[in-house]
């Protein structure tokens, strides 16, 4: 895996050393240092909380430009069902995907129709494996990553099952190398909400190698598209997917296929964090599937989206209503479920433990608390960390000076 | 030998707080890498004991002393106590009242899970004084 790989980079000039992303990140991933925010990448779930934060648009998402399609003679386009989102009075997703032809695609695979194959693939593994409930999706790679590093009892709750973009990647690809276009001209694109999805595609987490050759941002897209939509005339029919994928681009809409009537549906990082919490009190046993998007209002709320997650989602809504299909069709339906399956268990992570020494460790707690007596406990930010107590942690393990405290009384 | 010492008020009547005392062993335990599944055991002895307290006494407090190789959780409140305990360790056997039950606790598996759960339980209960249980858990 490419360690270099980041979600999140940080415009230095822009950066005011505020402590407004360090404050709102949920695995406490930002410090303060020399002025400027600085992740500690290990820590970090890529969820875009701190570039949703960020008041001068200082956190860069992590996205491939448009022109690195040009690297490619064979452009196939993976657009997310939340692009569908952007657009206001859209009638048909074949505008779109006609839009991407335009814009210089030779193809589109719509991620809805990845989606829905998953689903499918879904009932199934519920109906064959002995899964552990409640069952938790792993379509947001943020989530993933959130309970593999801070929930590591719940890892074996996740459903083991590729993402809609995973599936889509893979058959586009496929059908391609089938038509007879040779492999290596192949360039297969997502066009993504969240950098969260950029991290987990070219680390390829869960796979044993990368499956797509570059992430591009909606917003980019969204304006290339803008462009041609108005002027497009002789839309072809290209839409595969029903109203069951495009679903998926807003919360809820994964559980609601899965035709299990007692499911729960949180969006929004903290909310996560709270559902997780009560899962590991034994508190949801009565729930049976488990649906956890990092972004407010589910992939709608993406940071790389141009609309608002409501707006998003209120157009999601009008275009499922106009959909004939709930789902699609697809020869591909039929393959083994091994396809869908993760071809890697999650890389073991373990970054929040003080010590590997289980004694040094409770050492190392002991210190803590005792730096956290002469602490005044307001939890400023102002030393650089987030909390009183993650800069007792800092000083335990010999990041900062423990004189660091700017509140406290000398 | 070093050891963490950690006590936390359970307020009475307030499920949105209760499992908060939990929920903060929890991040400790993490910190110190014990395994996923013995942190799950406490947590969920703990956060059924804290509920307990919500439910029938009225709040109480959380003693919680941290070591090397275990973990010892005294609840400690100052409620009605139990009259009959082996009754009360019964899988199902509830008292608690129909409001409670409608917001879907009180099932009368609290007690129970928490013997359960843990390694050690200790639960001792007069009427009219309080009740006290002690659990630990071998990491």
């Amino acid at each position: 895996m490419d360690k270099s790989m980041h979600t999140v980079t940080l415009d230095y000039d822009k950066c005011k050393g505020c402590v407004s992303c360090m404050k709102r990140c949920p695995t406490e991933a930002i410090r303060v240092r020399n002025g400027k925010a600085k992740v500690l990448y290990e820590r970090c779930i890529g969820c875009g909380e701190c570039v949703r934060r960020c008041p001068h648009q200082a956190k860069l998402p992590a996205y491939d430009k448009f022109e690195t399609i040009k690297n490619f003679k064979y452009k196939i386009a993976l657009p997310a069902p939340s692009l569908y989102g952007q657009f206001n009075n859209l009638d048909s997703i074949d505008r779109v995907l006609n839009g991407l032809i335009k814009i210089g695609f030779d193809e589109v695979f719509e991620v809805s129709a990845g989606a829905e194959l998953i689903t499918d693939a879904t009932h199934r593994m519920i109906a064959q494996d002995n899964l552990k409930m409640p069952i938790i999706n792993s379509a947001c790679p943020a989530v993933v990553e959130l309970i593999n590093m801070c929930f590591k009892s719940l890892k074996g709750n996740l459903l083991q099952i590729k993402a809609p973009v995973d599936v889509a990647a893979q058959i586009a690809r496929e059908n391609a190398i089938k038509r007879g276009i040779p492999a290596s001209d192949i360039g297969v694109f997502f066009i993504s909400p969240c950098p969260a999805k950029v991290f987990a595609l070219k680390t390829g987490m869960c796979f044993k190698k990368p499956i797509i050759d570059g992430v591009l941002a909606i917003s980019e897209v969204y304006f290339k598209l803008n462009e041609v939509l108005k002027d497009l005339v002789d839309i072809k029919p290209l839409a595969k997917s029903g109203s069951q994928g495009i679903n998926w681009g807003v919360t809820g809409g994964e559980a609601e296929g899965t035709n299990m009537d007692r499911y729960l549906a949180a969006d929004g990082v903290e909310n996560v964090l709270q559902v997780l919490h009560d899962m590991e009190n034994g508190k949801l046993d009565y729930i049976d599937f488990v649906e956890l998007n990092a972004c407010p209002g589910g992939c709608v709320g993406g940071v790389l989206n141009i609309e608002n997650p409501f707006v998003a989602r209120a157009r999601i809504r009008n275009l499922k209503s106009k959909l004939k299909n709930k789902v699609s069709s697809f020869e591909e339906v039929n393959k083994p479920l091994d396809f869908y399956r993760w071809e890697e268990q999650l890389e073991v992570k373990n970054v929040f433990a003080l010590d590997d020494n289980r004694v040094l460790a409770l050492h190392k707690m002991e210190e803590i608390e005792k730096i956290l007596e002469t602490l005044p406990m307001l939890d400023c930010g102002s030393c650089g960390a987030p909390s009183c107590r993650a800069f007792a942690e800092d000083v335990v393990n010999g990041e900062v000076d423990k004189d660091g405290c700017v509140r406290k009384e000398k | 030998m070093s050891s963490l010492h950690m006590e936390f008020d359970v307020a009475g009547n307030n499920f949105v707080s209760a499992g908060s005392a939990s929920d903060e062993v929890k991040s400790k335990l993490k910190s110190i890498g014990i395994d996923p599944t013995i942190i799950r055991k406490v947590a969920i002895g703990m956060y059924e004991g804290e509920i307990n307290m919500v439910i029938h006494a009225g709040g109480g407090r959380a003693i919680v002393d941290l070591y090397a190789d275990y973990i010892d959780v005294l609840l400690k409140d100052e409620g009605p106590g139990i009259a009959d305990i082996e009754l009360a360790m019964q899988d199902g056997y509830s008292t608690a009242p129909e409001a409670i039950r409608d917001l879907g606790f009180g099932a009368g598996m609290g007690l129970p899970n928490m013997k359960r759960f843990t390694d050690e339980f200790n639960l001792q209960s007069e009427v009219g004084v309080g009740t006290e249980v002690r659990m630990r858990v071998y990491f």
